[in-house]
């Protein structure tokens, strides 16, 4: 396959950025997104010339470090996809591509398509967790809980991080990483105890970071590579209100 | 240098509590006047940080990534041991123990591998209580299933990311304690060399991933928490950033080194597509569970795998293995599928793979089940392959994946150096020759969590006088200076060929001679290959762009460097043991049937590899004595 690339290329967080021309002549459709960036990556080195910075880790779709905007698309054309999971068969012979970095005030470029994200680690720091020190804890059989409450949590737990959600969202909110982390704890009776404090702290380093607000689209849900709901963000709010009439 | 393992004296099962009662402890007052520096923040070095900071221990935390919570532990599937006996099938710490001494081959030391058994009761109630959603039966209790070479359901699981979720938990309780500011965590930095004061670890020099930046970090005491190295072989299971550098930089400063070539090669990734691979996606073991793995019978069958009737397929696995079928550890099932594909009963288009298949499970069970099972499994399957595993079976193939070698460390998990200590993957303890599967998260959950908390007290105790450790010292000048010589040499080679095409040479040289099956010429030739490509990297490797400031080419580079020093002590290793056992299987060494044949009389022992420079090494032989288990052959027919 031949395959033109446009690739943002910034220097550094305050640099200007612009898009780049590339062209591959060798693709291949079994190729991964990312061993196609390889490709290119390879190309240069042999040039001389500095290569594109793309974040990526594990490539098998669950450590959420992969961050890009493929034709205006977080991750890529197939939803519920990592950009580390999308193979080249997704796209044609001759096809142009335009890859982004992740776009959010929160989230400000690095160089080229590498981002900073440690606006989701102050949102954590901030109460999304159980405070159950190593050492502590009952033994595990002695709270059963129900299968499915377990199941949903889950559903829920399984988040990546990645920052889809926030790079998808018109308002670059976070509503959808947040609600995610509220519902797994929330849902769990481990997690009771901190129910209150956990959203109000949580909701609040939210807004500091400079994420937006929800309004609802659902567009969010609609690229998480983990299929986190929708309903999640109900759930947070309820929890916030809960947390406004209530002691605890 | 004789190495002392430091067992507690005492029976077996009571080493662990009798080391407690006799350690040395700091009192919380004077915690806070003690740095520790870990570096990684997986399971195991997540949960050393986290734990540590609990105490009161000024904690500074060291990964590449940008988050902790991208480490690779995440990417751990199919689930975590412990000997809850909930199933009520009969398990028992002892028995615990005995799986894993056995899986290893009789090659590690039974105080360790007791008191991981011991730990991982208290493990799973720690992971519960910091909201791990594990499976769990309709009544509310905790679900198990079971994993290869053993013979009950002692493994917890959070359908197929339990490695995932347990890093959460881990994850969350760190980023607790860096709110509580007891815990400071340096993202995108990579630790270039450690500095020693008075034979003492007391420092890092690290490099600044984002702006290039070197800088320097003390502390009272070091912990690496930096898994395995897997990723020599180009292409594995591991993330594409795992890397062997900080344990193989303590090893040049003094850290023995133990087992290098002993490598798991899981038998259920997916199999290689074409050269432009990267990596090979895992599928997790728990697979075979409920999946049977079989090949065609005739050699080069084309037919359809759903085409090809029961009479003409061959489930290897349940022919030569009765007892344990698919269900037998990773080796001895890597092997098999490496038999069988020699013999020319490969499947898929390069003949490198071989069916793992739900028909059976599903036809009892339903779809439903298999899917709540193992439901993300194939989801990924399907995203990788375009195929969907529900209707016809996978195609797996055998995969470097899991280092049960790594730095040599003592009952108390502290190497050759005083004051550094590994845990994890990053260490060779608990698994000896051979992995058990959900073995992992177990031990570098427990390592980090329960053990190297209450160990290192013993050596930071005496260090409650010693007041903060200086950086503008001349110990710390000569490490930075000689870090900044390397990297103004990598980026002076000025070469041709990509880093990354020396990485996949690299890998083929020792996925080819040093990986599933070894034998002495094979060996020879890999040594002289890597010395080859080793100056070829020097010569002509292609890195460019700058060392200040953020360069990926110059990270893969430095990375590539050492691995290309410490194939060679792996491909030393694996010659200087004439036997096979567990994972190390030597051609020249086995039984009538094919099965891999031990020699207890004269290498019973784990070769402790110290550095003399150049690179040239000398062996030390930690002899494994054994107790409390019977040693015999190592069976699963």
């Amino acid at each position: 396959m031949k395959i033109t690339l446009k690739i943002w290329r910034q220097d550094g967080p305050k640099s200007k950025g612009k898009l780049e021309t590339f062209q591959l002549n060798e693709v291949e459709q079994d190729m991964s997104f990312l061993e196609m960036l390889d490709m290119l990556n390879e190309s240069l080195a042999v040039k001389g010339e500095r290569s594109v910075e793309f974040d990526h880790d594990c490539r098998e779709g669950i450590c959420g470090q992969c961050s890009l905007v493929i034709n205006g698309q977080a991750h890529g054309p197939e939803s519920h996809y990592t950009t580390c999971q999308t193979h080249m068969r997704s796209f044609k012979d001759g096809d142009t591509i335009f890859i982004e970095p992740f776009r959010a005030k929160a989230f400000p470029v690095i160089r080229d398509l590498k981002v900073n994200r440690d606006s989701f680690d102050t949102i954590i720091q901030a109460g999304g967790y159980i405070s159950a020190l190593t050492g502590n804890a009952p033994e595990a059989n002695n709270i059963p809980i129900h299968h499915n409450i377990s199941e949903s949590a889950f559903d829920s737990a399984a988040c990546i991080g990645c920052g889809a959600c926030v790079a998808t969202c018109k308002n670059s909110s976070a509503a959808l990483f947040v609600s995610a982390k509220i519902s797994h704890l929330a849902k769990l009776p481990q997690g009771q105890v901190e129910r209150k404090e956990r959203i109000e702290y949580m909701i609040t380093a939210h807004d500091e970071e400079g994420f937006g607000s929800c309004t609802h689209t659902g567009a969010c849900a609609m690229v998480c590579p983990q299929e986190v709901q929708l309903l999640d963000i109900a759930r947070m709010n309820y929890e916030f209100n809960r947390a406004l009439c209530k002691a605890t | 240098m004789a190495l002392n393992a430091k067992e507690p004296k005492g029976a077996l099962k009571d080493k662990w509590r009798l080391y407690n009662e006799h350690k040395d402890l700091v009192n919380p007052a004077n915690r806070k006047k003690i740095d520790v520096i870990v570096v990684g923040a997986g399971l195991s070095g997540g949960g050393a940080s986290a734990s540590l900071a609990e105490l009161g221990y000024n904690v500074k935390t060291f990964f590449f990534q940008d988050s902790g919570r991208r480490s690779h532990s995440v990417a751990a599937q199919g689930g975590v041991n412990a000997a809850k006996n909930y199933q009520n099938d009969g398990d028992t710490i002892y028995k615990m123990f005995y799986d894993t001494i056995k899986g290893g081959d009789y090659r590690s030391r039974e105080s360790n591998v007791y008191r991981m058994a011991q730990l991982s009761v208290d493990l799973i109630d720690h992971m519960t209580a910091q909201g791990v959603p594990f499976g769990r039966e309709y009544s509310g209790y905790l679900s198990n299933r079971s994993f290869g070479g053993v013979l009950v359901s002692r493994t917890f699981y959070a359908r197929g990311q339990t490695g995932q979720q347990l890093l959460m938990a881990t994850y969350q309780a760190m980023m607790k304690q860096v709110k509580k500011g007891t815990l400071t965590q340096y993202n995108r930095h990579e630790i270039l060399d450690f500095v020693l004061v008075d034979g003492k670890a007391r420092g890092v020099i690290v490099r600044d991933l984002v702006t290039g930046k070197i800088e320097r970090h003390s502390a009272h005491a070091v912990v690496l928490g930096t898994g395995g190295f897997g990723k020599i072989y180009y292409l594995s299971t591991l993330a594409m950033n795992s890397n062997v550098s900080a344990t193989w930089r303590a090893h040049k400063k003094g850290a023995f080194f133990a087992n290098p070539s002993w490598t798991q090669i899981h038998p259920t990734a997916l199999p290689q597509a074409g050269d432009h691979q990267s990596k090979l996606t895992l599928m997790s073991e728990s697979l075979r569970n409920d999946g049977r793995i079989w090949v065609p019978l005739k050699k080069d069958d084309d037919r359809l795998p759903n085409d090809i009737p029961s009479e003409d397929r061959d489930y290897y696995l349940e022919r030569r293995y009765p007892a344990f079928g698919n269900l037998v550890p990773r080796d001895v099932a890597s092997r098999a599928a490496k038999e069988r594909m020699d013999a020319g009963h490969g499947v898929g288009k390069l003949k490198n793979a071989v069916y793992l298949d739900f028909r059976t499970a599903i036809g009892k069970l339903g779809v439903a089940t298999i899917k709540e099972r193992y439901g993300n499994l194939f989801t990924m399957y399907k995203k990788i392959t375009g195929i969907d595993a529900y209707k016809e079976p996978m195609k797996i193939s055998p995969a470097a994946h899991f280092s049960m070698g790594g730095l040599w460390v003592d009952y108390e998990l502290g190497t050759t150096i005083p004051g550094l200590y590994a845990v994890g993957e990053a260490n060779f303890a608990d698994h000896g020759a051979n992995r058990l599967g959900a073995n992992s998260l177990l031990q570098a959950s427990v390592d980090g969590n329960f053990v190297l908390p209450n160990t290192i007290s013993n050596f930071l105790a005496n260090e409650i006088r010693t007041g903060p450790i200086p950086t503008d010292t001349p110990e710390f000048d000569e490490v930075e200076k000689a870090v900044k010589d390397k990297l103004e040499k990598l980026l002076s080679i000025k070469g041709k060929t990509p880093v990354d095409r020396i990485h996949r040479a690299l890998g083929k040289i020792m996925f080819k001679e040093v990986a599933m099956s070894r034998n002495e010429k094979g060996l020879i030739w890999a040594i002289k290959e890597i010395k080859k490509l080793r100056k070829q990297f020097w010569n002509d490797a292609a890195i460019y762009g700058e060392a200040n400031g953020m360069n990926s080419e110059l990270e893969k580079a430095g990375r590539l460097a050492d691995y290309l020093e410490i194939a060679e002590l792996m491909a030393k290793d694996a010659l200087s043991r004439n036997e096979s056992c567990g994972a190390h299987y030597r051609e020249e060494f086995v039984s009538e049937d094919g099965e891999a044949k031990r020699n207890d009389k004269e290498f019973m022992y784990s070769a402790a590899w110290e550095w003399l420079g150049k690179p040239d090494w000398k062996l030390h032989k930690e002899h494994l004595e054994f107790h409390d288990i019977e040693v015999k052959t190592r069976s699963y027919k």
